[in-house]
């Protein structure tokens, strides 16, 4: 877990908004993708358009305008921040409060990409997301935006083992957790690992295998078998 | 009360949720009448029951799936959807005159970085005509020269339709790309802007001056007469907008400069807007009136006195005394 960049941001119900911001680096290739995406429609376009003749020139380059500055605003705005390669990466825009993008900011934060990506390649954009822990480049800063990590989504989790197990009463919820994230990761793990992982909460659990004991614990929380 | 009880007696609940948030993340996805109605109360309630699962201690995939789902319900719930066609007219009639008004400290400081420079050019080149290579390279010049040479015709009546409608396509891409950065580069403590506009100035100042010392200040004057009120006038506007940015950096006043830059762009983005709507009328005119040689000088410069006097009087009088001057913007 990025438990070190995590932000929480209260709602006015109480409940607390888990964001994760995303670095510079996931955001460099979202961008690539976009780009690649983009100047692929560009070079389809003019092939296309320029069978026309000087009309199709004309259209042609309102089209590529269009698609150099507005690409990522609509699919921003229409797409709940997701443009195709951030959708690709597991990013999104979102407002400063959570809420999906909106036209406005959306437009400010591209126009201001220009000076980000001065004086080449995004050089202010990523010195200035260093800057701050939101990792915000100069148009997030002043469009009030951020750029998150998208919450994976809720998988059916299984852990190879079958039967339920208590949980004990007093194990908080973030302890619940930090077994439920044992058992989900477990199949990345060597045997020897989990058990070496799981030995250490044996005064704790008082099982035989602590493994297979932690995993039927996950079970009982997710409510399998 | 047990999680396994608590489940079955609210999960009726957060599976209705569910299905409603599905379908508002859809691209055009809407709820309709109770539905609608009730969504923000349920959206309480489920704020509720992740609230007691959570101080109940009960297992954290519950926890974390009602999380899921507070966190979706947050952004359906809270995000901004508006009319469209209904703020744009008010914001041609009187949003944007208005907010033009109110930012008048930076559309003088603009207008003056991009006409001072400017007329200083066109009278230091009548007095020495090479000081037009000081800002233009000298095949720019000469393309200049033929482009507004009398004798030749490529910019007259001759021009087809296919022709005006490639020109507007290059007018579009090309003039808003210019409003763009000269309006983002303020962000650079206003530095980027002032460049931009004392070099655009400079620019246009070198140009009428070299082509007035050719003589041909008849075809040069009756083509940028025209859109020249839209386009000129749009440009101050987006170096505004780009001042405001770098002026809110420099001087934050009591707030940190994060939210004073925030709080300008706010505003800075509305200017924008009509930037971008003023830039696509110039082009239209620069495309097929500009370019149109079958009509008499005075007619032109007619024409271009009544564009210049629609552009001043809609940003000096449209929308006054309408309610709410003060109120908006």
């Amino acid at each position: 877990m990025l438990l070190d960049t995590r932000q929480s941001l209260e709602t006015p119900e109480g409940a607390l908004l888990p964001l994760t911001p995303a670095g510079f680096g996931v955001r460099v290739l979202a961008q690539l993708l976009d780009v690649l995406i983009r100047y692929g429609i560009v070079i389809v376009i003019f092939i296309v358009l320029s069978l026309l003749g000087k009309m199709g020139t004309g259209i042609a380059l309102i089209l590529a305008f269009l698609l150099e500055w507005f690409y990522p605003v609509y699919f921003e705005v229409s797409r709940q921040g997701r443009t195709p390669g951030k959708k690709w990466m597991g990013i999104r825009v979102v407002n400063d409060d959570g809420t999906p993008i909106t036209f406005g900011p959306s437009l400010l934060r591209n126009l201001l990409r220009f000076v980000d990506f001065l004086p080449m390649l995004y050089l202010t954009g990523i010195i200035a997301s260093l800057c701050n822990r939101q990792f915000k480049r100069l148009g997030d800063l002043a469009a009030g935006t951020m750029v998150i990590y998208e919450a994976p989504p809720a998988r059916e989790p299984s852990f190879e083992v079958r039967g339920q197990l208590p949980v004990p009463a007093d194990f908080s919820t973030d302890e619940q957790r930090a077994l439920l994230a044992f058992a989900e990761r477990s199949k990345y793990l060597s045997a020897e690992r989990q058990s070496e992982l799981a030995t250490i909460l044996l005064p704790v659990i008082g099982s035989k295998d602590p493994v297979i004991a932690i995993k039927q614990m996950a079970n009982t929380m997710v409510g399998k078998q | 009360m047990k999680q396994g009880q608590f489940e079955q007696l609210y999960q009726p609940l957060w599976h209705v949720m569910e299905r409603e948030i599905i379908e508002l993340e859809k691209p055009d996805g809407r709820l309709k009448g109770n539905e609608l109605a009730s969504f923000a109360s349920r959206y309480r309630r489920l704020c509720h029951f992740h609230a007691l699962a959570k101080d109940r201690h009960y297992s954290s995939h519950l926890v974390d799936k009602l999380g899921d789902l507070v966190v979706r319900g947050h952004q359906q719930l809270y995000r901004r959807k508006q009319p469209f066609m209904q703020q744009f007219t008010s914001f041609i009639v009187a949003g944007f005159p208005r907010l033009v008004r109110e930012q008048q400290r930076y559309i003088w400081w603009a207008t003056a970085l991009l006409y001072v420079p400017g007329l200083l050019m066109f009278l230091a080149i009548l007095w020495q005509p090479d000081l037009v290579y000081t800002v233009t390279a000298p095949e720019q010049v000469s393309s200049f020269e033929s482009m507004y040479d009398p004798e030749n015709r490529t910019l007259g009546s001759a021009r087809e339709s296919d022709t005006n409608v490639e020109m507007f396509g290059f007018y579009i891409s090309n003039n808003i790309s210019v409003a763009f950065r000269t309006f983002a580069s303020g962000i650079l403590f206003g530095v980027g802007s002032i460049f931009f506009l004392v070099y655009n100035g400079l620019l246009m100042g070198a140009v009428a001056g070299h082509l007035t010392n050719a003589e041909f200040t008849q075809t040069f004057f009756t083509f940028v007469v025209g859109h020249g009120s839209f386009e000129l006038t749009a440009i101050c506007i987006a170096g505004a907008a780009g001042l405001k940015l770098g002026y809110a950096l420099l001087a934050p006043g009591n707030l940190t400069r994060k939210e004073s830059l925030r709080r300008a762009g706010v505003i800075a983005i509305k200017l924008v807007y009509g930037v971008i709507i003023m830039l696509v009328i110039a082009a239209f005119i620069e495309a097929f009136w500009s370019s149109n040689n079958i009509l008499m000088p005075w007619q032109k410069y007619l024409v271009g006195g009544f564009l210049w006097a629609v552009v001043i009087g809609y940003l000096v009088f449209s929308g006054r005394g309408l309610r709410g001057e003060r109120g908006q913007g």
